[in-house]
């Protein structure tokens, strides 16, 4: 920065309310008697993991357009999406599975309750879970291959719901890292097309979210 | 002199409003006359009630005295019957854009839901400016559109375009009615969401055929709309517990500083946040929509905070141990650089919505509550601080502020030159109105000089477009805030980039009498623009140059009364001659071209890192 302006010695400034110029002020920042300060943390920026939260939202038109837009605009990526609806009258019930540290995913939920449609946002990442997933996968098979596929896919808990002569479909269901498990292995084969339906879970015990809703 | 609504010109009995101007010439009785003579058939038969006399029903229900509003073809049956309504005074705006500003003007300076209305389409994407606005800035704004009739939505038909999708994610709710019968709940529930909890703007999307339908649809108490809501329960009590943490650390403080956010003025919690400050013997600082939270000639209040504020101000911030920060967010432009932020102090942090904590900085003790509930709990757990025991940091505070205020007049010097100084331009505006207009800003150079330099000392005077930072915000917001607090003089702070970009609203100010006075701050560039450039961008002034009018000559073709001051001693004179016209005037003050802001937080820096003068770059 260069000299102070103020301090030139040329004419003064016009009458009425301006205070006098004065001379520069020491460049002293006042720094308190303790140690130097650690930079402030900078929130959602730690480490972060598969978080699921469960959303129960009024059954309108526009709301998961809502959820999801909300989800894209403040920046959170997710992974899978359910939705159905519930055995309440106008509440459907959403599944959203999400990668993040804990304060960011914690201020999707505050941003999710900002939605006037929504009505609970739960994050049961760290709860006593049942988890499910459905996977729809047509593997491709030949005359030598059908039997080792049948196999692996009954040792797996899996179904086959259709057969013919070049591929099979298979259902697949399970926990998303027992699915992904499952359709590891049918890669070896050659999945011809694959869908899955995203999580839903349900807490284990007699709690339910449901019955928890704001009131 | 302002238009009472619903008088007639030719009669002065109540009756229906036309928008031929009411100015008394023999021309417009004339007009005015041949029209009552051709509607009277129409209006003395019984006609049924459709969606847009229920949409009227409902604005008047909800207390609507004015509506800024453009016609266009669906939105025709409006138009049809706004006239059997003379309750709401309707403006005719010249832009939708303008018609959204001015709501929100009216919104922010009277405190009461601001509403606007445009047609499908275009109409309907030029109030997108306005209602990202409010959202941004949290303001209660109901914005009223009308769509295709409900056959022809998503066939691409002349003037749709989907705007609920577009305005999704810029409202706190938005609603598209295809049917008559759902127009009393869906008013009812805009308006309650608009204003209540953490106000926004709330849009209401009607097909033709819903604003055209018969119906017999009822209206809805207050009861019936907060039950069909069950998804928005704002909490408004502080939590106890949190409360007296934030007692605790108000109490251990040595360096306390509360920092007064728009959550103070919206929550009307000026004597509470004054009744704390003065208990505990903490200075208040505010952001830029917080000004007027506190009166500038209070004792503890500080001053304006952030990229821009006042140095002792950030100063303060850099070297507290405690910031108690009431209704406001940690924007990017208050704290710069966030791991530089406040590196001493412990945060509490009170807002009404929760998503805003923890968002942009982590805080110790957080408070989810109404600014007012919250100031009012703590002021009843913390004891009184006696002002001896504060002395030594109070007393060094002040003399930061003395050094800073002495050094900071005005940094570019232009004065010493004769040119004209924009901040001694704004100062000379707050005190010849006594401190006591409505001030609204535009974006830019003249924004900061006007939160710098006015002096405020009540809420609801200082109107500034923060969030959004929307240049051509002052004229119509001002024209909204001059029907919002009439009794208030109202003065628009712009700069001549902003004002070139919604001048079309002066020929509403005169064609309304509204009575809004017009301080053009023309440097002939886009200030802050060139003010980067220089600092930032080592002087490559590409668009900074703003080629104008003659604005004087501009004004009076709208029949505007106008002046012109380019020297320190005219600037008295050209103010008082504004503020003797009856109505809109304007005033055209030709500032110094290369005045900057300062100090200046640039870009990723820190508070602690303000520039104060440029000479260009450091060898």
């Amino acid at each position: 920065m260069s000299g102070d302006p103020a301090n030139d010695g040329r004419a003064a400034p016009p009458p009425g309310s301006m205070p006098p110029p004065g001379p520069p002020p020491p460049h002293t920042e006042a720094a308190p008697a303790h140690v130097a300060p650690p930079a402030r943390v900078l929130p959602g920026t730690g480490e972060g993991h598969r978080h699921v939260l469960v959303v129960l939202v009024m059954d309108r038109p526009g709301v998961l357009n809502r959820v999801s837009s909300l989800m894209r605009a403040r920046n959170f990526n997710i992974d899978s999406l359910a939705v159905s609806r519930t055995d309440r009258d106008g509440i459907s019930r959403m599944t959203l599975t999400l990668h993040g540290d804990d304060v960011a995913v914690e201020q999707a939920t505050k941003q999710l309750y900002r939605l006037v449609d929504v009505l609970k946002v739960q994050d049961v990442t760290a709860d006593q879970l049942v988890e499910h997933e459905l996977a729809l996968a047509k593997v491709r098979v030949t005359e030598s291959t059908r039997a080792e596929i049948i196999k692996i896919i009954e040792l797996s808990h899996g179904r086959v719901l259709d057969i013919a002569s070049e591929s099979i479909v298979v259902e697949a269901t399970g926990t998303e890292a027992e699915v992904d498990a499952l359709v590891a292995l049918l890669r070896g084969f050659g999945i011809r097309e694959l869908v899955r339906t995203g999580a839903i879970v349900m807490l284990r015990g007699a709690g339910s979210i449901e019955e928890a809703l704001k009131r | 002199m302002t238009m009472t609504k619903g008088d007639d010109p030719t009669t002065g009995a109540p009756a229906r409003r036309s928008h031929v101007p009411a100015d008394g010439t023999a021309e417009a009785a004339r007009v005015e006359a041949a029209r009552r003579e051709m509607l009277r058939d129409v209006r003395t038969r019984k006609r049924t009630r459709i969606g847009a006399d229920v949409l009227m029903e409902a604005l008047i229900r909800q207390g609507v005295e004015v509506l800024f509003s453009y016609p266009g073809g669906v939105i025709l049956p409006i138009y049809d019957i706004l006239g059997d309504y003379p309750e709401i005074r309707h403006v005719l705006v010249r832009h939708e854009q303008g018609g959204g500003h001015a709501a929100d003007g009216y919104a922010r300076a009277s405190g009461r839901v601001g509403v606007c209305m445009g047609t499908s389409g275009p109409g309907a994407t030029n109030l997108v400016t306005a209602i990202a606005t409010a959202q941004l800035d949290s303001v209660p704004l109901v914005a009223i559109t009308g769509n295709v009739p409900g056959a022809l939505i998503g066939k691409d038909a002349f003037q749709e375009i989907d705007i609920t999708g577009i305005t999704l994610p810029m409202t706190k709710h938005n609603y598209l009615v295809r049917e008559a019968d759902d127009i009393p709940r869906v008013v009812a529930e805009a308006f309650h969401l608009a204003r209540s909890g953490r106000p926004g703007p709330v849009h209401i999307d009607l097909t033709k055929d819903a604003l055209a339908g018969e119906t017999h649809a009822e209206h809805p108490s207050l009861e019936q709309v907060v039950a069909g809501l069950p998804g928005f329960r704002p909490t408004l009590e502080g939590h106890p517990r949190q409360l007296k943490l934030a007692a605790q650390e108000v109490a251990r403080a040595k360096r306390p500083l509360i920092l007064a956010g728009h959550g103070i003025l919206i929550a009307e919690a000026c004597d509470e946040l004054r009744a704390f400050a003065e208990k505990a013997q903490i200075p208040v600082a505010w952001t830029l929509l917080g000004i007027g939270a506190m009166d500038e000639t209070h004792p503890l209040a500080y001053g304006y905070m952030g990229m821009h504020g006042w140095k002792h101000v950030n100063r303060a911030i850099q070297s507290a141990d405690l910031l108690v920060a009431i209704g406001m967010r940690f924007d990017d432009r208050v704290t710069g650089n966030v791991r530089t932020y406040a590196p001493y102090a412990r945060i509490v942090h009170a807002d009404i919505d929760p998503a805003e904590i923890g968002k942009n900085v982590a805080v110790e003790v957080p408070i989810v509550g109404d600014a007012r509930r919250v100031l009012a709990g703590l002021i009843r757990l913390i004891d009184p601080v006696e002002p001896v025991d504060r002395a030594a940091y109070l007393d060094e505070l002040a003399e930061w502020r003395r050094e800073s205020e002495a050094s900071s007049w005005h940094g570019s010097g232009a004065w010493r030159d004769g040119l004209l100084s924009a901040d001694y331009v704004v100062q000379r505006i707050g005190e010849l109105t006594g401190h006591d207009a409505t001030y609204v800003a535009d974006v830019g150079q003249n924004q900061m000089w006007l939160a710098r330099y006015a002096g405020f000392r009540r809420p609801r005077s200082h109107l500034s477009s923060g969030g959004l930072g929307t240049m051509g915000y002052s004229v119509p917001a001002a024209m909204g805030a001059a029907l919002g607090r009439p009794d208030k003089e109202t003065w628009a702070i712009t700069g001549d980039g902003g004002f070139q970009m919604t001048s079309q609203e002066l020929m509403t100010l005169v064609a309304d009498h509204i009575p809004v006075k017009i301080a053009l701050m023309d440097n002939k560039k886009l200030g802050m623009i060139r003010q980067w450039q220089e600092i930032v961008y080592a002087g490559n002034y590409h668009s900074a140059h703003l080629p104008g009018p003659d604005f004087v000559k501009l004004a009076e073709a709208y029949g505007m009364p106008a002046f012109r001051a380019s020297t320190p001693g005219e600037v008295d004179g050209v103010i008082r001659a504004a503020q003797a016209v009856d109505g809109p005037a304007l005033v055209w003050f030709e500032i110094a071209e290369e005045q900057n802001v300062f100090p200046m937080m640039p870009a990723g820096k820190g508070l602690s890192d303000l520039i104060e003068t440029w000479g260009g770059p450091e060898e």
